[in-house]
């Protein structure tokens, strides 16, 4: 008994033991979690009848980036008035959300477009749609483009390479640069749905692509002739945001749908999300999120909608 | 006192364990990456001719026959493309300034032209694709026309990225000549400038291939700073000057935004694939000329 105590090399080699075991545990973790769904603790327990109005446990929330400086924003103050919950935020892209909420990995999945676009029906099915707030977007050009207004049937026509210079659309000579978002990104998926309709892209025009709207935003104040599309709290003096048929991008005209271009952003949970989940959801629906952080993160309230939209594109008024 | 016995074992457990988890880390992800990649070809049932030679890569839409259309061949070919120039950009300066280094100013080159090259490999890789967007692609569009995003404009920055790697390395392989080599030229009557020319590149000739290719393992796996300044258009880059792509954009810029288990997240996998077996060759590449170096310098 003395020995164990004494012999310093026992517990040296026992920590090494314990410190590699603990290494492989990791390193195994990790990267079956890649591969197939694991689940993460994040149980939230009332525990007795004491604690009745105190939720706890553990929320993550994982996908869109756009969206996650609002949830990080809201997860903040969700946390200082509810200390047994911790939320984690993390990003990486609606796709990845999507996949995540649907395999049960997290409590909570973020997305910029409806699950119907990047699930099986199946997986559709075992998760519930939160819209949480309304992001309006515009076509933008570089500062020089003469013009400030543009007709919903000529901008369909440039991003489908129809036209190819400013000229033909009421301009200056000058060839359009235009500047695509990634394939299957959010915000190029609601351009599309409200621009081309069900008009595809002939195969042989291959513009160019980005995937964050600060480059985006960067590259049109910079290559003359350019075209792109933004979300609206991304407009600045260094480009110019063009009127879509005479109506002009600001988020009243989002709200009656006289402005097309929007999307809802959606954070998805299970069917039967557990409670600390339901209480940060209910908490991103309350005035104290939507009345002020939506606006302040660029986004608008859900609230403030004056028609509806599915998954389908059918708009309702309400 | 710890037995002696007791250190050397203690000793050969930590170091074994660490080199097992190396081991193991890199076999696994060898593995992962070839099982999502091959599921493409396999479960998918995408034809792998169609999906290295076609030339439409537009996965969220479907040729006539049903099967959706990815041809990644702009991508590949836009990956070799910059590396190449950027490799041929970045030759001349690399073995010029080791020269310099080594042969001509040893003193002042060592002290301060070898550790300022070395500061480049210090700085990310999206302050590059900032210099990149700000100066280069605004001077290329200025000479050249058109938008100034291509394959030329990527080429540049990566020929900055690489150039400190493969400038030390250069160094080391002309630092490597034994002098006796320069003492026989010199004995023969050879000026210096003959004597680097005919015996001290020659015979580091094996070194700087080494240095080079090592500096197109780091150029063709490089993603944020060409993707900033290449334009990303998935076409088949026939121009220096018109936007192209590489597979690290297309990978990077796809990922995120596609879900797991989805024929475009499987081809986004298989990309990766290739990325992976073309820097496996690189390497491999590599251990060759160093064996063979080995071999004939006895």
């Amino acid at each position: 008994m003395q020995d164990s105590f004494a012999s310093s090399d026992l517990s040296r080699r026992r920590f090494l033991g314990l410190a590699a075991a603990a290494g492989f545990t990791v390193l195994g973790l990790g990267l079956t979690g890649c591969a197939s769904s694991s689940t993460s603790g994040g149980t939230a327990s009332d525990s007795g009848a004491d604690a009745a109005k105190q939720v706890t446990g553990s929320v993550t929330a994982v996908g869109s980036t756009a969206l996650q400086p609002l949830v990080e924003a809201a997860a903040e103050q969700f946390m200082n008035e509810n200390p047994g919950v911790t939320v984690t935020v993390q990003g990486g892209g609606s796709g990845q959300g999507l996949t995540q909420i649907a395999q049960g990995a997290v409590q909570i999945g973020d997305s910029d477009v409806f699950a119907e676009s990047k699930l099986s029906a199946a997986d559709v099915s075992k998760i519930t749609d939160n819209k949480v707030c309304v992001v309006g977007m515009g076509p933008v050009v570089n500062k020089q483009v003469s013009i400030s207004n543009i007709s919903l049937a000529d901008l369909k026509k440039i991003f489908t390479g129809q036209v190819t210079n400013w000229k033909q659309v009421g301009g200056s000579d000058q060839d359009i640069t235009v500047i695509n978002r990634a394939s299957g990104s959010g915000t190029r998926a609601t351009f599309e749905a409200a621009v081309l309709g069900s008009d595809k892209v002939p195969d042989s025009f291959k513009p160019q692509e980005q995937d964050s709207s600060g480059t985006v935003a960067k590259m049109i104040a910079e290559t003359p002739g350019s075209i792109s599309y933004l979300a609206f709290s991304y407009f600045d003096d260094s480009m110019k945001a063009l009127s879509v048929d005479n109506v002009a991008p600001k988020d009243e005209a989002v709200e009656d749908n006289s402005w097309t271009i929007w999307a809802y952003e959606h954070m998805y949970t299970a069917t039967s999300p557990d409670a600390a989940t339901s209480a940060f959801i209910d908490y991103i629906m309350s005035d104290a999120v939507q009345g002020s952080l939506v606006q302040q993160t660029g986004y608008l309230s859900i609230s403030g909608m004056k028609v509806s939209r599915d998954a389908s594109g059918k708009v309702t008024k309400l | 006192m710890i037995p002696k016995r007791s250190i050397e074992r203690v000793g050969k457990l930590a170091t074994g364990a660490c080199a097992a988890v190396a081991t193991v880390l890199v076999i696994t992800l060898i593995f992962m990456v070839a099982q999502h990649g091959l599921a493409t070809f396999t479960v998918d049932g995408i034809s792998p001719s169609g999906f290295f030679f076609g030339t439409t890569w537009n996965p969220h839409q479907t040729d006539d026959a049903g099967s959706p259309l990815m041809g990644a061949l702009p991508m590949i070919a836009g990956s070799f493309a910059v590396t190449l120039l950027s490799c041929l950009f970045v030759l001349p300066f690399a073995i010029g300034s080791a020269v310099f280094v080594v042969e001509i100013a040893p003193g002042f080159g060592r002290k301060v032209l070898q550790p300022v090259v070395e500061l480049l490999v210090g700085i990310p890789s999206v302050v590059f694709g900032l210099i990149g967007l700000t100066v280069i692609v605004p001077w290329v569009r200025g000479w050249a026309g058109g938008t100034g995003y291509g394959v030329f404009s990527a080429s540049l920055v990566l020929a900055v990225m690489v150039l400190p790697t493969v400038t030390s390395l250069a160094i080391d392989a002309i630092a490597s000549v034994p002098d006796s080599y320069r003492e026989g030229s010199y004995g023969l009557g050879c000026v210096r400038w003959q004597t680097i020319w005919n015996v001290v590149l020659r015979s580091a000739a094996p070194g700087l291939m080494t240095a080079v290719i090592l500096g197109m393992t780091r150029a063709f796996g490089e993603a944020l700073a060409v993707q900033m300044v290449i334009g990303n258009a998935a076409a088949m880059p026939m121009s220096l000057f018109t936007p192209a792509t590489t597979l690290t954009s297309v990978l990077t810029m796809g990922m995120g935004n596609e879900a797991m288990g989805t024929v475009y997240n499987d081809a986004l996998w298989s990309l990766a694939l290739v990325l992976l077996l073309m820097s496996l060759a690189f390497i491999l590449i590599v251990h060759l000329i160093a064996r063979k170096g080995a071999r004939s310098n006895g």
